[in-house]
């Protein structure tokens, strides 16, 4: 009875976003679900939740268990009963699944005790983790809808003005001021408006659209919801990628399940206000994230952009205003209304306020989604909450914006993140992404990398971005390809001004971005690959040879193992040796070395 | 095959007929016919057209401008690599090649006997599980250069991990 007692209201969050997915979290879920139901007493107190994205992908799947804070990693459907019988039931905690620092060697507890956390300051990503998202009395009891019931109170004007007020700058990439873009739409003449919410991920690298999709949907209806009674619009589209089956699924459940409580529809909350939201998906085509092509393609219309010389909130989908914002800010808007919009503006910088929510990706020890007051340090995100970078190797650059942001070198690392900083450093905030990279990442690679993504997403409409990317990329293919030439680099600078200049829309405009940034900060790597014909990251594969250092090498066999090509050499305890004729270049074995055996490039290159 | 045309007619009406005939519904109905059959038959794209009132070049080129949708049937397990930023810096070219050296398909081709199909998507929104791969719905996370012909082979031994 004691026992049962003590249980009352515990809960066991089990992650399922896709990281934790993917790793299997689902069948930890359900081995919670089904264990518990047979322990007698137990099942009607304690409650099992899957939850959105914690953001800690990397230690996943994840179990939280509440109130006693304790947070488990790594775990397996497995170790489900041992959970149950040590932690439920005896109230102790199982060591060996808490999370072992690094450094320090402790286990720690709890998930907030970890600086990965402690850094950071959710408001975009308040409920994330903490709710079933699948669950409208979940993220009520999170003071859900309270702001929306404010806005009941409030004047449509003072709404937008208290918008305005707060600073908060469009999350999706341009950073315009989102309450203006709300004024605006608000004071054209019209019988229709309309809302839409960005869901059209697109920046390969950038995942918090998805998280927040998934993990607390009902945040954006409400957000939504209070635009279009401030603007006086009376029906709202999400687009979504098709690739997020998950999100799809869990903003129409939502949409669904505010319906049954009259928050969408008509009559809401009992007032004479109508609105509802259709779900549209998209079709996959990266340049749908621009607004203008979104709504084409909303409209069912091939998505291709338009000049704007009116924006789509004078004249946007089906020719009415409208308001188009990223999930993001949909997601800042509950906490704009219901907190005050002082108090937003009292976190960030003096042009960017509030937080934003940056995916730190790559070559950094922790992975996952962080959400960070506007101004706080490159060197803080990637070093203190992320842990610094994977196996002691040495920082050489950030990428940040997505394909049309650019790379930030180790000298600018104690730049102050926000809208204005990453533009004055060749760079933007797109949408958040922060892809780090090390010594093993070839810059030169990295910039052929993005202008192929970007050539196979050009729509085609107008030439310089049709034509000019696809001449830059294949200047940078042959320069990787060790058949650069000397005047290649002064051509690449010519063409990307041009494109820059003159393209039709934001895809065009910075898609040189990522080759005039890695120039103006890595040049001698250019260089190196032109005039000495070396890939001094050795990822480049004419361009590198690796060999190993018979003095550094113990001969134990790792990249023997994980050579996938066969090509290493060597008894076990003796030195090993690459036979180049059959290496793919994959670099699996530099990767499994834990002597730093393997080197690229330094016996005679070819 | 022509007895299999007949007999889908009747389904890819049914999927087309779940939407009003507006043009603002033909990216959902591709989607619907895409998902079942893992292409966009000839058939489904005229009955689209045909129903929507649309011209038949229109609907082809939304058929052709949007990625998600291919003109010529995927195989059974079709794989995705992602090449999205944080899974190209840790090595996914690496997987098409060794996906190459197995089963001699490059990205957008599928293997004679049907079984596999490869391509390449840009960010499946996993990154901190980097480098990721799909099979159908499943999700391979971490995947290794010398893992990925493990799993190939699972496939291929007929080992459906659907669930």
């Amino acid at each position: 009875m004691m026992q049962n007692k003590h249980n009352d209201g515990r809960q066991v969050l089990v992650c399922c976003g896709t990281g934790c997915l993917a790793s299997g979290s689902k069948q930890v879920f359900e081995a919670f679900k089904s264990q518990l139901e047979s322990v007698e007493g137990v099942e009607a107190l304690v409650s099992t939740k899957a939850t959105g994205c914690n953001g800690w992908c990397e230690q996943g799947p994840l179990v939280k268990i509440l109130p006693d804070d304790i947070t488990y990693c790594l775990v397996k459907p497995g170790d489900v009963s041992t959970i149950i019988q040590k932690t439920i039931l005896e109230h102790e905690i199982v060591e060996k699944l808490l999370y072992r620092d690094p450094l320090s060697k402790k286990r720690i507890k709890s998930h907030h005790e970890l600086n990965f956390y402690r850094k950071q300051k959710k408001v975009a990503l308040r409920n994330i983790g903490e709710i079933d998202p699948a669950s409208i009395s979940d993220y009520m009891e999170r003071e859900g809808y309270q702001a929306l019931n404010k806005a009941f109170s409030m004047l449509p004007r003072d709404i937008i003005n208290e918008v305005i007020k707060s600073g908060l700058r469009g999350r999706g990439g341009g950073g315009f001021p989102t309450g203006l873009k709300w004024m605006n739409c608000f004071e054209q003449e019209a019988s229709r408006r309309y809302i839409i919410c960005n869901g059209d991920e697109g920046d390969p690298g950038a995942f918090m659209d998805r998280s927040i999709m998934e993990g607390d949907p009902h945040t954006i209806i409400e957000g939504m919801l209070i635009c279009a009674l401030a603007v006086g619009a009376s029906a709202g589209y999400i687009y979504v990628r098709d690739e997020y089956s998950l999100a799809v699924e869990n903003l129409a459940r939502a949409i669904q399940d505010a319906r049954d409580r009259s928050l969408l529809g008509r009559n809401i909350m009992g007032r004479d206000f109508a609105f509802d939201i259709e779900i549209v998906r998209g079709g996959g085509a990266f340049v749908c994230g621009e607004e203008t092509a979104l709504i084409a393609s909303i409209e069912g219309n091939v998505g291709e952009p338009r000049d704007k010389y009116y924006f789509p909130s004078e004249k946007g989908l089906w020719g009415c205003p409208t308001v188009i914002n990223n999930v993001e800010t949909w997601a800042n808007i509950p906490v704009i209304i219901g907190q005050g919009a002082e108090q937003f503006a009292s976190v960030g910088t003096e042009n960017s306020k509030g937080t934003k929510v940056f995916s730190l990706v790559g070559k950094v020890v922790n992975t996952g989604l962080v959400e960070v007051p506007m101004g706080t340090t490159l060197r803080e995100v990637i070093f203190e909450i992320g842990g610094g970078i994977l196996r002691g190797r040495k920082f050489k650059a950030v990428q940040t914006g997505g394909p049309s942001g650019g790379c930030i070198p180790a000298e600018l690392l104690d730049l102050e993140l926000d809208f204005d900083s990453l533009a004055a450093a060749g760079s933007m905030m797109g949408s958040g992404g922060l892809i780090v990279m090390d010594e093993r990442t070839c810059m030169v690679e990295v910039a052929r990398y993005y202008l192929n993504f970007l050539a196979g997403e050009s729509c085609g409409k107008c030439v310089p971005c049709r034509e000019g990317i696809r001449h830059m990329l294949e200047i940078l293919s042959r320069i990787c390809e060790g058949k650069g030439r000397s005047g290649d680099l002064e051509l690449l600078e010519n063409l990307a001004e041009t494109v820059q200049e003159v393209s039709l829309c934001g895809l065009g405009k910075t898609a040189p971005n990522p080759v005039l940034s890695t120039l103006r900060y890595f040049r001698e790597e250019y260089l190196a690959h032109i005039e000495d014909h070396l890939c001094p990251a050795g990822i480049c594969r004419d361009l590198t040879r690796f060999s190993i250092d018979p003095i550094k090498c113990t001969g134990c066999g790792l990249c023997k193992k994980s050579c996938p090509a066969d090509c290493i050499i060597g008894e076990s305890k003796a030195v090993h040796s690459i036979d180049s004729t059959k290496c793919i270049k994959c670099g699996s074995c530099v990767d499994s070395c834990r002597f730093d055996a393997v080197v690229i490039n330094q016996e005679v290159g070819k | 095959m022509a007895e299999d045309a007949i007999h889908a007619e009747g389904e890819i009406r049914t999927i087309i007929q779940a939407y009003p005939p507006e043009k603002r519904f033909i990216l959902a109905v591709m989607q619907d016919i895409q998902k079942t059959y893992n292409y966009l038959p000839r058939q489904a794209l005229l009955s689209i057209a045909d129903y929507t009132g649309e011209p038949f070049s229109r609907v082809y080129s939304i058929a052709t401008f949007y990625k998600a949708f291919s003109l010529i049937p995927k195989g059974r397990y079709n794989i995705k690599v992602c090449d999205g930023t944080a899974c190209h810096i840790k090595n996914s070219s690496v997987l098409i090649d060794q996906i190459y050296s197995s089963l001699a398909i490059r990205p957008g081709e599928t293997t004679p006997d049907g079984m596999f199909s490869l391509e390449t998507v840009n960010c499946l929104g996993a990154c901190a599980i980097a480098p990721v791969m799909m099979v159908n719905e499943t999700v391979h996370p971490k995947v290794s250069s010398s893992g990925i012909l493990e799993i190939i082979k699972g496939y291929r031994e007929g080992a459906d991990d659907a669930e």
